[in-house]
């Protein structure tokens, strides 16, 4: 069922610049040519019946439904696969047509379930309605032949309901999985009568390789695939446009609520970053929002020995504020500092940032991007001049060449691997870099023509390798060079990577990629036509995550691959807001805009806004603020909306460093992790109680909607107010469109950004200014940010991990689809029927040698520490190399990561740790330690004294 | 801090700009003066009067310049 508030136009939209002049039932339309007549129709204002046709998916003609009449053609043509022409005339609506619609309708309703005030679909089931369409009255066939209702329900998918009595066979569901998602997970089986639906090989639905989209849910006309919350809760009745507060990607979603309740989310058609797609996550996992864990109540206690006290809201802020002030008083004003997410918004990362360097007086603020795409940040700047991805989603429709490093786009950001597998299956060139077997490397209708499966730690000798090959064969863009770029440091770049030791024969040895590989890699990036580069985690999160960015760069910049649609170096960010909470200046060297701290020019115009004298030193980094709480320098830290207790690597360092610490405020959902070691707790909105906006990885600025009010009574940005006024810094802002009021007039890349210009134009890409009034799609057309391109020296320097005899095995860790991050979310949702447990994928070859077998609990240790997690044979893993995710907290991932990061900005080195495997039989010391630690802390949460009314 | 810690990276941050010659010394002080915050970087220098143990060739001479106020620029 599409959403509630939509118009199905019929048939897909069609971009020609030439338009058609039809007459249809007598009124005449004018359409881009190829448009359908079922289309133009609707534009008219007409109503063609339909059954197998939405605008969506491409035409089908199989219902007969919606066929016309035309003048000058034989027979009854199906409006949705005809084209409309010039001078076409059209009739919808005749005694002929009107019989022939019923008999069609007559013969579909004959073998469909008769209870519709009983069904979920009731009042939005499109047979419902195209039997009233037709003035249906009478079944001539009657209901005791033989007919497919006692067909039993697949109730398999915890998120949707697949009833076959239903189903009219319309391919909608099928098709939807073809073009829409892209897994054929579904198809018809069977022939005639036997005809039906089937997820995979007659498999239920969770069994198949069913991904749970929604795309065929939202493409049934019935109430064949149905959500299950509309069947337990009934339908919506009115929907909210806001953004999807998982990945990067960033997708509108239309929230429908039946009063303050959230009955489902549906993919915004109109959504500028996903057109009417979704994943598993943003269109399914969102029951967490009103999940029984959630503190609701704000608490403080003296020590994190002691159980939780509920108090009022003012009262906890007094108490952090109190706390917090005597910390400066006592160590200096640098003792303190604050961490902000990219689960927050736009506004509420600026306020954070702004608290701290105006009533903190210290830049001591981060966010976690530290630990994921600092050194996309980095990197870009140095090179071209703008910390951000160069290109809309839009532009790998326009790419013959797709490179795609280190990211798993299936998993990581699967709405926009629907667009990529959309233009691979059309012709374009795939080239696969990374360790690990992805999906995208082979699945149905797609395969890479190369995969560089590479040791990891070793992107730089590789991209090295890849230049050298582009250079040493002449295969670089001499005028877009000379051009675009600036004078000498192309030729620093070009002789460097021209030494003899960067040639792919020479890497070999270090990367294990085939130099012949890399080679034909090389030749098919530089001539392929437009070729487009899409990175993620597997680029950033290693010791030389900055140089491999700037190795992309120049790359990219070597083959004039920048400045147009179909190329580009795209960073794939993994959370909704990491762009953004970068942009707002949550980095401790940068105010909005990436402006350092020390120009003064910038400085001055934040000072005359805020009325403070700011400092024009950089401040503490994430780790750097662990370190110095633990040499008792650092002793307070406001982190709202993150959980570095989990997520941050070396996690006994981590939780040492907050334990040293004397007052920890956590603003969350849950008591997650960091929480246990916290002092204060203010309840945190999730994105469904939240006003804002997201800024997403192609610097899409899309609006965040209020669809219920915060339960715990205030908006986050509300909460940083409070404090900053009790540090003796009131902000003023009454809704947070003046919080963005205040960021576009400090800031200039945002300075044409406000939200009634979002309402308008839907979402924005930024710079928008006076100079790109409406946005920048693409990013450096002209020139770049900088001016000219600047080519970085990029040396390959080894990992400090190193294995051994000790730890002979390389360990590197990702996600998975159902879950995201932390898995604070996703593990409070239905979907851990896909993923309940962090697992350990291990090649066979190691394993055998290892006695190890499939299931099996095995300790991985490292330098760092050890943990147990259970084991996976996997094919996907080279021979040397072990995987696993992060997503639940008793997995301990990051006991075993190390403090090891990017020189440049102290981005973890996740992707790299020296592990041994031995099989095991009890949880590691660590995991007992911490299960001890969640008991207790629990019983201290449990225990807590109640507020007193 | 942990002063190995600190060395380990100012040595990182050394390694992957020594190939920026002739500039690399300065390249290493200009970005330990941008991002690192004052506390870290008063280690590094007294650390570095010290005896600088652990600090690589082209870490020492960026700290050195570091301490030194007349090349101290932001």
């Amino acid at each position: 069922m599409r959403s509630i508030d939509e118009l199905d136009w019929g048939t897909p939209a069609v971009s020609d610049a030439t338009l058609v002049t039809l007459e249809i039932d007598g009124f005449s339309v004018s359409v881009p040519a190829g448009t359908s007549v079922m289309r133009a129709a609707a534009v008219a204002g007409i109503s063609v019946p339909k059954l197998c046709a939405t605008d969506s998916l491409e035409p089908f003609g199989s219902c007969r439904l919606c066929l016309v009449q035309i003048e000058g053609k034989l027979g009854f043509p199906a409006s949705c696969t005809t084209s409309a022409t010039s001078g076409m005339r059209v009739t919808t609506q005749n005694a002929r047509l009107a019989g022939l619609r019923r008999n069609v309708m007559e013969l579909y309703i004959s073998d469909h379930p008769l209870d519709c005030l009983t069904c979920p679909a009731n009042g939005h089931c499109e047979l419902q309605d195209m039997a009233g369409a037709v003035g249906l009255r009478e079944v001539r066939y009657g209901f005791e032949g033989a007919n497919h209702l006692a067909v039993v329900k697949d109730e398999s998918n915890p998120y949707f309901s697949f009833d076959p009595s239903k189903c009219i066979v319309c391919s909608r569901c099928v098709r939807a999985c073809d073009e829409v998602q892209g897994t054929f997970a579904l198809t018809i089986a069977g022939r005639g009568f036997d005809a039906h639906v089937s997820a995979g090989n007659d498999q239920s639905f969770l069994a198949s390789d069913c991904v749970s989209c929604g795309a065929c849910v939202q493409a049934c006309p019935t109430a064949t695939l149905i959500e299950k919350s509309i069947i337990e809760q009934g339908q919506p009745d009115a929907s909210i446009v806001t953004t999807c507060a998982y990945c990067g990607v960033g997708c509108s979603f239309r929230a429908e609520i039946k009063g303050a309740e959230v009955v489902r989310m549906v993919p915004n058609s109109d959504g500028h970053a996903n057109h009417g797609h979704s994943c598993v996550k943003g269109r399914f996992a969102f029951g967490y929002a009103t999940h029984p864990d959630r503190i609701r109540t704000p608490m403080v206690r003296d020590s994190i020995q002691e159980p939780w006290r509920e108090v009022p809201w003012d009262e906890a802020i007094t108490f952090a504020a109190k706390r917090l002030q005597k910390i400066q008083a006592q160590h200096g004003r640098g003792a303190i500092g604050g961490i902000t997410s990219s689960r927050c918004t736009n506004e509420e990362t600026y306020l954070v940032q702004k608290l701290v360097r105006a009533a903190f007086h210290n830049n001591n603020v981060d966010t976690c991007a530290r630990v994921c795409h600092s050194p996309t940040g980095y990197g870009l700047k140095q090179t071209l001049g703008e910390s951000a991805g160069t290109q809309a989603f839009d532009s790998v429709m326009h790419a013959n060449v797709i490179m795609i490093i280190g990211a798993n786009p299936t998993d990581a950001h699967p709405v926009f691997a629907s667009q990529i597998i959309q233009r691979l299956r059309s012709g374009a060139r795939l080239i696969v870099i990374d360790p690990r077997r992805t999906d995208l490397v082979r699945m149905p209708h797609v395969a890479a023509d190369f995969h560089l499966k590479l040791r990891p730690g070793t992107n730089v000798a590789l991209i090295n390798a890849i230049a050298h090959v582009v250079v040493s064969e002449n295969l670089i863009d001499h005028a877009f060079i000379a051009e675009r770029c600036e004078s000498g440091t192309f030729e620093k770049w070009r002789d460097f990577v021209i030494e003899p030791q960067h040639a792919p024969e020479q890497s070999e040895n270090i990367t294990g990629v085939p130099a012949a590989q890399v080679r034909a890699a090389a030749r098919l990036y530089a001539s392929g036509g437009n070729a487009a580069i899409y990175y993620g985690l597997g680029v950033t999160e290693h010791s030389q995550g900055s140089t491999m960015v700037m190795g992309i760069a120049n790359l990219a910049l070597s083959t004039g691959n920048l400045g147009r649609q179909g190329v580009g170096v795209n960073p794939l960010r993994g959370q909704n807001n990491v762009q953004g909470s970068c942009d707002m200046g949550a980095f401790p060297h940068e105010l909005p805009g990436y402006r350092h701290v020390s120009d003064g020019a910038t400085r001055a115009s934040f000072e005359a806004a805020w009325g403070v004298t700011l400092d024009d030193e950089p401040g503490l980094r994430i780790p750097n603020m662990l370190e110095a709480a633990l040499d008792g320098s650092f002793r307070g830290l406001y982190i709202q909306g993150e959980d570095i207790a989990q997520s941050d690597p070396d996690t006994e360092h981590v939780t040492a460093a907050l334990e040293a610490m004397e007052c920890i405020i956590v603003q969350d959902l849950f008591l997650n992790e960091t929480a246990k070691f916290a002092h204060v707790f203010f309840p945190g909105s999730s994105f469904l109680e939240k006003d804002g906006t997201f800024t997403n990885t192609e610097r899409r600025i899309s609006r965040v909607r209020r669809v219920m009010q915060p339960l715990g009574g205030k908006a986050d940005w509300e909460v940083t107010l409070m404090l900053a006024k009790a540090l003796g810094y009131p902000m003023e802002y009454r809704h947070p469109a003046e919080i963005m009021d205040e960021i576009a007039r400090l800031t200039p890349t945002f300075s044409g950004v406000s939200y009634s210009r979002l309402d308008e134009q839907g979402s924005i890409q930024w710079p928008c200014n006076v100079r790109a009034p409406d946005g920048t799609q693409t990013l450096h057309e002209q020139t770049f940010t900088r001016g000219l391109g600047r080519f970085v020296v990029t040396p390959y320097v080894p990992s400090h991990e190193r294995t051994n005899d000790k730890y002979p095995l390389i360990l590197t860790t990702g996600r998975i689809l159902s879950q995201y991050n932390v898995g604070a979310q996703t593990r409070r949702t239905r979907n851990i029927a896909w993923y309940a447990e962090d697992l350990l994928e291990i090649h066979s070859h190691d394993a055998e040698t290892r006695g190890v077998i499939d299931g099996d609990w095995v300790g991985v240790k490292s330098r760092a520490g050890e943990t147990v997690l259970r084991a996976r044979i996997s094919d996907s893993v080279q021979p040397g190399v072990v995987y696993t995710t992060f997503h639940f907290p008793e997995s301990g991932a990051n006991v075993i990561t190390t403090e090891h990061s990017d020189w440049a900005t102290n981005c973890p080195e996740y992707k790299v740790t020296a592990v041994q495997i031995v099989k095991v039989t009890q949880p590691s010391a660590w995991q007992q330690r911490h299960s001890r630690l969640d008991r207790t802390q629990k019983k201290l949460l449990n225990e807590r004294e109640p507020l007193r009314s | 801090m942990n002063i190995e810690r600190l060395v380990e990276m100012a040595n990182d941050i050394a390694a992957n700009q020594a190939a920026d010659r002739p500039s690399a010394v300065v390249l290493i002080a200009q970005h330990l003066r941008r991002f690192w915050e004052p506390r870290m970087r008063k280690q590094i220098i007294d650390h570095l009067h010290n005896g600088g143990a652990g600090l690589g060739d082209e870490a020492r001479a960026a700290v050195a310049l570091l301490a030194d106020p007349i090349h101290n620029q932001k």
